[in-house]
This record gives structure tokens, sequence and C-alpha cells, in this order.
């Protein structure tokens, strides 16, 4: 047994090296890349909603720029506490081409409530209204605040579920976007 | 079954299963640790020790690749939010302050290896479950009967091939923990197996990073780890004298 242990490892070992090289990828890359799903790694899922002007914003129209979704309602505690922070943020990196979209859940939140929500806290980005939750479940939303970073090539690089997302971590994922 | 368990504990709330996952380790390890020639109470300090330096360690390395964030916001530093964190300095920092701890407190290495191993076992049952909750660790695209759909696409299950094995190993080790036999082999035997079947499974993923020539860098890792833990166990069944203890 003594003898045979040495020659069933390398064996094992050979046959390891082996699928190693059978099993390897050639065909390129085995991650999400362009595939859609709302997770990291993958080709953000395009969608269209209107803003409260009425205008219509496509998320594959914005490709080539860096681009914050943040899913909000005027009732949540943690999303109300981070928008100064998001808006300091829009303020700074917009001639870098940071683009911040905030989907209101207005499927779940009062439509009257928004505008004024808007004005006290002086937000200058564009408010998305996902009027039937198309959106939110697109994007498997299941708290908020939910806020997903994507790459100039459309590609999720993070998903921050829950907030107040801290300043730090919001800056630093945005430098991230923007290199 | 799968869907009610990602809505449930769809992150964050799928780290509760590596949280319970070292509580439970640790109780089993602590509890056989005796028989290793290691007190339980100080394979706790080990555990909370790491961790503590993990986390630290961790925190810190997202603050030196991000420190102009950190400036413009110092209170940050300070917060719970568990994104703020970078793993490879947490490994890092964690590995630092259990051999500090190892060796002040003059632990055997390759007692205290063994004594861990029921706490690795667990935990690597709880990442797998994990994996499954988040999504996470998803496999390559497939058209075999038992596919799951993830992504828009039908791929292999790989959380439950992931999940399967982690259990298995566990079985297979579990009579072992409470026996004594020479001091590493215990944790070799675990090594061997988490590795050769990661170097088994990981053709099945869909997320791998690939280097040259398509070949997955974890299946190369793998296979040294499979040839170090191999090489360990032949050298401990030639002879009766233990591995050397750091």
């Amino acid at each position: 047994m003594q003898l045979k242990r040495p020659i069933i490892f390398t064996i094992i070992l050979i046959l390891g090296l082996l699928w190693i090289f059978l099993s390897a990828n050639r065909s390129g890359a085995s991650t999400g890349g362009p595939l859609l799903a709302p997770q990291e790694g993958f080709l953000a899922p395009d969608f269209t909603l209107q803003t409260l002007d009425g205008e219509s914003i496509t998320l594959s129209g914005l490709r080539g720029q860096a681009i914050v979704i943040n899913f909000w309602a005027t009732w949540c505690p943690p999303c109300k506490a981070e928008m100064p922070a998001i808006q300091e943020m829009q303020d700074a990196f917009r001639e870098q081409g940071l683009v911040i979209l905030a989907v209101n859940a207005t499927s779940q939140d009062t439509y009257t409530g928004i505008a004024p929500f808007i004005e006290d806290y002086g937000l200058t980005f564009p408010i998305l209204l996902d009027s039937n939750g198309e959106v939110g479940s697109l994007y498997q939303v299941r708290s908020l605040p939910t806020t997903i970073f994507i790459g100039r090539d459309g590609i999720i690089q993070k998903i921050v579920i829950g907030g107040p997302m801290p300043r730090a971590l919001l800056q630093s994922r945005i430098e991230e976007l923007l290199k | 079954m799968l869907t009610i368990l990602q809505n449930f504990f769809s992150p964050p709330r799928h780290l509760i299963f590596p949280i319970i996952a070292i509580w439970v380790g640790l109780s089993l390890s602590s509890r056989y640790a005796p028989k290793r020639g290691v007190a339980g109470n100080k394979l706790e300090n080990l555990a909370l020790i790491s961790l503590l330096a993990g986390l630290l360690g961790g925190r810190l390395g997202y603050v030196a690749d991000y420190p102009q964030a950190f400036l413009a916001s110092p209170l940050s530093l300070l917060s719970l939010n568990t994104d703020l964190f970078d793993a490879w300095s947490a490994f890092a920092f964690g590995l630092i302050g259990a051999i500090i701890y190892l060796q002040r407190s003059q632990l055997p290495f390759w007692h205290t290896m063994d004594a861990l191993t029921p706490a690795m076992s667990v935990l690597a049952i709880g990442i797998a479950f994990a994996h499954l909750a988040s999504g996470d660790a998803f496999g390559a695209p497939s058209t075999l009967p038992w596919v799951i759909e993830q992504w828009g696409t039908d791929r292999h299950p790989s959380q439950v091939y992931e999940t399967l094995t982690a259990l298995l190993i566990f079985c297979l080790l579990w009579k072992q923990f409470s026996q004594s036999e020479q001091p590493g082999m215990l944790f070799l035997r675990f090594l061997a197996c988490t590795s050769g079947l990661r170097l088994f499974l990981e053709a099945f993923r869909g997320d791998s990073a690939l280097i040259f020539n398509g070949i997955r860098i974890a299946q190369v890792i793998a296979w040294i780890v499979l040839a170090f833990s191999l090489l360990g166990i032949s050298r401990l069944s030639r002879s009766p004298k233990s591995l050397q203890d750091i």
C-alpha cells in the first residue's frame, strides 16, 4: 500500500492536469459579458422610462457614459439620507461623464410627493418614474435604496443594496466607473 | 425551492449562512480540539483574533485603494457598510493575525490546523449555501436535464454541486474529527478533498477567471494545493514522525 500510494497520487495529479486542459474554455470568457442580467459582470438590462418632466430616457442611449442608477422612494428614510451625497457626486463628476438616474418606485410611492421632495433636496439629476414597477422587477430590486453602478461599456460593476451609502463608498465606486 | 431560497435570502441576507457556519463550525472544533492537544478556548481566541484582524485589514485595504474618498469623508472609516471592504487585504491581515497568535500562545501548527478542520468544513457548507441564495458562483450554460435557469440562461447548478460536495466532504471526514492520528493528516485530507473536487467542478462554472488559452486560474491553484496536500499525506504515511511544527 505504501508503494502504491505515491503511484496513485501521481496518477491523480496527471489526471488533474489533463482535466484542466480538457475543460479549458477556448471560446473565450465564460463570464456574463454580453449577456443581459441584473448582476455584476453582466450587461445592464435596457429600459426606457419617463422623467417627471415627461422626457423619455433609454439606458442604452447613455452607453459610453458612467451611470449610477439609484432606486428610491419618498417614504424611504435611507433613500432620503443619501440623496445629498448623490447630488454632491453629480455636481463633482458631471463634467467627467457621470450620469445619475434616480428611479422612483412610483408603483409603491405617492406621485404627488415626488416634486416637493425634489425641490426640498435640490436634486438636479433626472428623476425617472417606474410607474408599474417593471424596471424594479427587471433589476430584481427587493429593498430600497438599491444602487447600481454601470461602466461606460454598459457592464454592471457593482450593486449596493440598502443604505444610506457612506459618502466614501459612493465616491470610490464612481471613481472606479470613471477610470 | 430555489426561488424561495433566493427571494428570502437575497443579498445581503445570504451572509447569514457563513455567519451561522462559523459559529457552528467553531463550536464543533472546540469540542474536538482537546483530542488534538489544543485547548478549545485558545482555538476560539485564534478565530476571534483572525476575524478582527481581517475586518481591520479589509477596511484599511479599501481605504488604501481610494484615499481621496476617505479624505473627503473621514467618518466613512467607521462605517458599518460591508461594501467598504477589500477581501484580499482582509485575508492577508487575518492570516498575519493568526500567525502572530499561534506563535505567541505556542500553539503547535499542525495540531491547530487539524483542530480547525471541522470549522473549515462547516464553513465550506455555509459558503455554498450563500452562493445558492445569492446566485453568485453561477454555472456555465448547459442543456443537461438538471439545469437551472439563472441570469436568463439554462446553466449547470454549480452552487448545488458545491453544496453537495461540501456536505460529502464533511460526512467523509466526520468520524475522523474525534480520532487521534498524526498531526496534520486530517487537515491535509480535507485540503486534498476540497482542492480535488474544486479542480473538477470549476469546469462547470460560468464565472471562472481565465488565463492563456482559456485555462481557469482556480483550477491551477486547486491543482497546486492538491499536489501539496497529497505530498504531505504521502510523507506522513511513510514516516511515523509528525510533520515538523512551525
